[in-house]
């Protein structure tokens, strides 16, 4: 089988090591339009933010026998010759051929947009890196995941920085709007200014204007407004494409010897702009190509949203922005706490969860993940999953006020009532409970409470006398 | 080669008695004293020059006495005529010679792979060592392996790979003190060792699934999703590279490898991880800190985390971790197994495993083979080659092709394998079933002849625990009359198969011949003699002859690989084998209480242990308790793919909602567990399946409503 794969980034990769590790015999070769190794973009906002470096988010190295082409862009698909052709001319027969070619940055139709730094690639962060060295405050336009992320990694660099979102409040896609505030208000704390219901009119070498004429100046400015799927290609060579291409649950375009995947594929209506389904698709092309698994199918995908910024904790998952309804059949629980900048939210229906926001501090933020995924029934009282501690028994009592049956030294099988026997029976101090108990000779975590029996009991003793 | 071959003999005469010896049980083997007193009464006082337990037991450890004197104990061989028929007891010689005609006979008919042989960690390093031999000289099969593979087969092939040694702990257990933190992987060493906590003495994080009596004394307990720690495993060391905790000059001074495992982990990134795990990346954050903040550090590795079918790159992936952090070789920190059986360590360095030859030699190295057919007197080429793992050995049971005889030793596979009702069903189709056990097991209540033996405190030998400390077993007591010791066992059948003069019924003997047979070898014990452990209160191997002093610490200098650097190996994480669906939505996770120990051979029939732990249990949460209906003690079933088995609901919010646990320590628990195999290691999947749950009982479904 000759493999050709458009796009060299986070899914066209995966789905090179899923289909090696299925059959090494492949033959694959994979087309990458940047010039750079495959890094894992995800990380791109830790660069950003200086907790990696650059060479830290490299992707690992293809297996053997894998042909790949940085910096080399397909123009052409010739499905009728099931071939590929590149800027410099090159023509390459394909058996399956698999678009993984992404998407790219939106670009806000205002002057000057080309003023501004689409962060979407890394040569886009080191751009930006290059010129935070010397501006001396920086703009960020779009509050979403990717915007916000930014924002706080240039805020944790020292500069000024400025979030500009249109929407009423941030991440307005995954959070309700008491959420957007709380974050908001995090941010605030880290040193970056938000503005919501910001309209910006131009941008400017020195700054941005707003709707009213206001100038915000900045030698840095960052566009996050989001990204649109790469569907040119597709296009030209015929194939269904809507907002993203179009694919069915084999992944498979309108040409079944054509996939796609990841940010550039429209399944069941949705395009996703986050990795992990993007890597469960490259799973199941990788089953069916190789036959592995020809009964693999794509299903479509949860999303939990994890923003990656220090010090500000936030995972959305699901239909965040449900209320209760009449019928009942919608369940909102909702905890706030905006001075600690904690906001919990958890929506659920059938005794499932099916959305949920945790910002700020959240124990339980892997127990919610987990039940949202698997769809599993929650507990009676959910309370539990906001506030871990309360669905737990009541502490150990003191060994004071335990009752005689409690076992105290666990190593030994020694209970209360036993070392009030030994104590009745002449054994005053631990010396003498062990001897007889040997309680405390095991672990020797109880040593206190023993201690502490024994102490109660004299104490008893001389208040009775 | 310097070593004396006349056998120390004023340390082990049999009429020589000792009081000072060690516990039956785990593998700290803490030091106890066991004296005999005029009325028969047993006597246990803890040793404090020990330092695995400095003056502490456990339950067990206190009440083992009660082994020596109890009804259980086996004194008489039994054999049945038939499998239909009764075990009725039999003289000693008689038995053995009916088992000699029959293996003769089946090797005759069918070769000598037909007869097989399982050993046990509990072995002494004696009859471990004897065993391989037996079986490769005695009997010529390839077919030997014993049940250290369902224990820490996949930590010491980890630890291999990555150190070239596997040495449980590299390091005096007391060292353990002096790690500011531990991270402990899926152990539970206050239920398992209790004593093992007085070294826990500064911060501790506890991975386990459950809030273990460990996890409730740690500093942060991460509840992970059973079958993931290898993704937390990444995730944690994601981090450490990321938030700039590795110590570089450490990995570019002491390790290879380690550009490909940086680039393996650039895509476990926390929030990955923590969806995959459960754990909060914030508390995976946390972990790293701490493990990276502190001065000296360690991270340590249980069951928990090994005996999953991909537990070897699970180690890895922690060894990894701790590479990155520079800890292993470096004083007060490292990384380390923590072993289960008494003589886990010691079990898996003499040949008694099927792919291994004495001194933690491999079968498959013709070097390896020529010194050992040496010190035994055969051809290099008449030794077997490997043979099955244990699990795929007791599959094979009476299969076309496979074994037709099994001779078991300190095991109990009925109780103790996965899928044990499969396996009972194999020893069922043997044409020859031996057992040598203290008790009749529930493996010996199978067999067509049972052989009773010495134990612990009745017999001389060598334990190696934990730490890599060679230890001496002394006899304290005189054993029951007509009992033998397994090596005499061993020497019989031999003796009866042409071979007598190469077997010793006499540990010193042995001993003695098992130091030439590792001389050279990774666990070299040419330097040790029952003499110097007994005034060294244990010695460390590797310790060769001619006057070395042992190594506690192996790693200081350089690793025993053959540049010298330990070896970084990219790891991937995958899911269990067997993920929870509609059918079987939760996970079973398996482990000790504990008052009982392994199969429960010898702990369930001691009255005290019994009391403080009587039967099996499934531990639940209330909130899944609730949904199923059931509170304290009622009844449960619990069905997997393999089988189905009733306990008592225990409910508590220590574990996980989506998981159960039970002991292993009666039949019941592995009717379920799942038999997928480590590649590497051969570790079957022990701590993670799936299963579904029911309220159980007699008046269980619609009916007892009615009667209600």
């Amino acid at each position: 089988m000759r493999l050709v794969v458009i796009g060299n980034g986070m899914a066209g990769a995966r789905l090179v090591d899923e289909v090696r590790a299925r059959d090494k015999d492949a033959r694959v070769t994979v087309f990458g339009a940047e010039t750079r190794a495959p890094y894992n973009r995800v990380l791109l906002s830790n660069v950003l933010a200086g907790t990696a470096a650059p060479d830290h988010v490299r992707l690992p190295e293809p297996a053997a026998g894998v042909s790949v082409r940085l910096g080399v862009t397909v123009t052409a698909i010739d499905r009728a010759a099931r071939t590929v052709r590149t800027a410099c001319g090159q023509v390459e027969p394909y058996d399956v051929l698999v678009l993984a070619t992404g998407s790219e940055p939106f670009l806000p139709p205002v002057p000057g947009v080309e003023h501004a730094i689409a962060f979407r690639t890394m040569d886009d962060c080191v751009r930006i890196l290059r010129r935070a060295g010397t501006a001396e405050a920086a703009v960020v336009i779009g509050g979403g995941l990717l915007g916000v992320e930014a924002a706080r990694g240039l805020a944790g660099r020292g500069m000024p920085v400025t979030l500009l979102h249109l929407a009423g409040h941030l991440m307005d896609r995954q959070l309700d709007a008491e959420a957007g505030l709380v974050l908001g208000e995090a941010l605030a704390g880290l040193g970056v200014t938000v503005r919501t219901g910001a309209d910006v009119t131009a941008v400017r070498a020195d700054g941005v204007e707003l709707g009213g004429g206001e100038l915000l100046p900045a030698g840095l400015v960052v566009l996050a407004c989001g990204v649109r799927p790469v569907v040119g290609l597709a296009r030209e060579a015929g194939l269904a494409v809507d907002r993203g291409v179009v694919v069915d649950d084999r992944l498979r375009t309108s040409d079944p010897a054509v996939y796609a995947i990841g940010e550039c594929a429209q399944h069941d209506g949705r395009v996703y702009g986050l990795v992990a389904p993007a890597w469960e698709q490259a799973v199941v092309v990788a089953d069916l190509v190789t036959g592995a698994d020809p009964a693999a199918r794509y299903r479509g995908s949860r999303l939990v949203t994890r923003l990656k910024a220090r010090s500000v904790e936030l995972a959305a998952m699901g239909e965040t922005h449900l209320t209760e309804d009449a019928a009942g059949q919608v369940e909102v629980v909702r905890f706030t706490h905006r001075a600690r900048g904690i906001y919990r939210k958890l929506v659920i229906r059938d005794d499932r969860l099916v959305g949920a926001i945790l910002l700020g501090e959240a124990p339980t933020v892997g127990t919610l993940t987990q039940l949202f995924d698997r769809g599993g029934p929650l507990p009676g009282d959910p309370a539990g999953l906001l506030f871990p501690g309360l669905s737990a028994a009541t502490p150990a009592d003191s060994p004071v006020r335990m009752p005689d049956s409690a076992r105290v030294c666990e190593c030994n099988n020694v209970t209360k009532g036993r070392i009030r026997a030994c104590w009745e029976d002449g054994a005053r101090d631990l010396a003498a409970v062990t001897a007889r108990t040997r309680a405390t000779t095991g672990c020797g975590s109880c040593r206190d409470a023993v201690e502490g029996i024994i102490g109660w009991l004299c104490e008893q003793e001389e208040v009775h006398a | 080669m310097p070593i004396s071959h006349s056998p120390p003999a004023a340390v082990m005469a049999p009429a020589h008695l000792g009081e000072a010896t060690h516990c039956p049980y785990c593998a700290l083997q803490c030091g106890m004293n066991v004296r005999r007193d005029g009325d028969g009464a047993i006597t246990i006082t803890p040793r404090d020059d020990v330092p695995a337990n400095a003056g502490a037991l456990c339950q067990k450890g206190w009440t083992a006495g009660a082994l020596l004197t109890g009804d259980a104990r086996l004194t008489t061989p039994l054999a049945r005529a038939d499998r239909a028929a009764r075990l009725e007891p039999v003289g000693y010689d008689e038995a053995l010679d009916q088992v000699a005609d029959r293996l003769r006979d089946l090797r005759e008919r069918y070769g000598p792979d037909a007869v097989a042989v399982f050993g046990g960690g509990g072995l002494t390093n004696e009859k471990a060592y004897q065993l391989g031999k037996f079986a490769r000289v005695a009997l010529g099969t390839s077919q030997i392996d014993y049940n250290g593979r369902f224990c820490m087969s996949s930590a010491a092939a980890a630890a291999g790979r990555a150190f070239g040694l596997d040495r449980g702990l590299p390091f005096p257990i007391t060292d353990i003190a002096a790690a500011e933190v531990v991270l402990m992987a899926g152990g539970n060493v206050a239920e398992t060792m209790p004593p093992f906590m007085r070294h826990l003495k500064n911060t501790l994080i506890v991975v386990d699934p459950r809030e273990t009596r460990t996890a409730r004394q740690a500093a942060l307990h991460l509840k992970i999703t059973p079958g993931t720690d290898l993704a937390l495993a990444l995730g944690l060391l994601h981090i450490a590279l990321t938030e700039g905790h590795a110590d570089l000059g450490y990995i570019a001074a002491r390790t290879a490898g380690f550009d490909a495992v940086r680039a393996s982990v650039a895509t476990w990134w926390p929030e990955r991880a923590e969806r995959v795990t459960g754990v909060p990346a914030a508390a995976m954050r946390r972990a790293v800190e701490l493990l990276g903040g502190a001065r000296t550090a360690m991270i340590l590795t249980g069951r928990g985390a090994e005996q999953h079918a991909k537990g070897a790159d699970t180690v890895t992936g922690f060894i990894n971790l701790a590479l990155a952090l520079g800890l292993p070789g470096r004083p007060g920190s490292g990384y380390g197994c923590v072993t289960g059986q008494g003589n886990g360590q010691g079990g898996r360095e003499h040949g008694q495993k099927a792919d291994q030859l004495p001194g933690y030699r491999r079968i498959d190295d013709p070097a390896a083979r020529a010194h050992v057919a040496g010190v035994w007197g055969v051809d290099p080429a008449d030794l077997p080659g490997p043979g099955r793992s244990a699990y795929e050995l007791l599959d094979a049971l009476g299969t076309p092709g496979g074994p037709r005889a099994l001779l078991v030793f300190g095991s109990n596979p009925v109780v103790s394998a996965p899928r044990a009702r499969h396996i009972a069903g194999r020893l069922a189709a043997l044409d020859l079933l031996v057992v040598a056990d203290v008790v009749l097991s529930e493996t010996a209540a199978l067999a067509d002849v049972v052989l009773p033996v010495t134990q612990w405190a009745e017999e001389h030998g060598t334990m190696t625990n934990l730490e890599g400390r060679v230890l001496l077993r002394r006899r304290a007591v005189d054993p029951p009359p007509g009992v033998r010791g397994d090596l005499a066992v061993m020497a019989g059948l031999a003796a009866r198969l042409g071979h007598g003069a190469k077997f010793s019924a006499d540990p010193g003997i042995v001993f003695d011949e098992l130091r030439r047979a590792s001389a050279g070898g990774p666990a070299d014990y040419s330097g040790i003699t029952y003499e110097r452990i007994a005034a060294e209160t244990g010695v460390f191997w590797p310790a060769p002859a001619g006057g070395h002093p042992g190594t506690p610490r192996p790693f200081l200098d350089r690793f025993p690989t053959p540049d010298g650097r330990a070896r970084f190996v990219p790891v991937g994480h995958r899911p269990p084998a067997e993920e929870v669906d509609d059918d079987y939505p939760y996970y079973l996770t398996t482990g000790r209480v504990l008052a009982q120990y392994q199969s429960g051979a010898q702990t369930r029939r001691i009255a005290a242990l019994n009391e403080a732990a009587p039967e099996t249990f499934v531990e639940m949460h209330p909130d899944l308790a609730a949904r199923l209906g059931v509170t304290v003690g009622d009844p449960v079933r619990i069905t997997s793919r393999r089988g189905s088995t009733e306990a008592a609901a225990r409910v508590t919010p220590a574990i996980r909602h989506d998981t159960v646990f039970m002991p292993f320590h009666w039949e019941g628990a592995n009717h379920l567990t799942n038999p997928a195999l480590d590649p590497l290691s051969r570790m079957p999947e022990f701590k993670v399946c799936a299963v579904h749950l029911a309220r159980g009982g007699p008046a269980a479904g619609p009916g007892r409503e009615r009667a209600a």
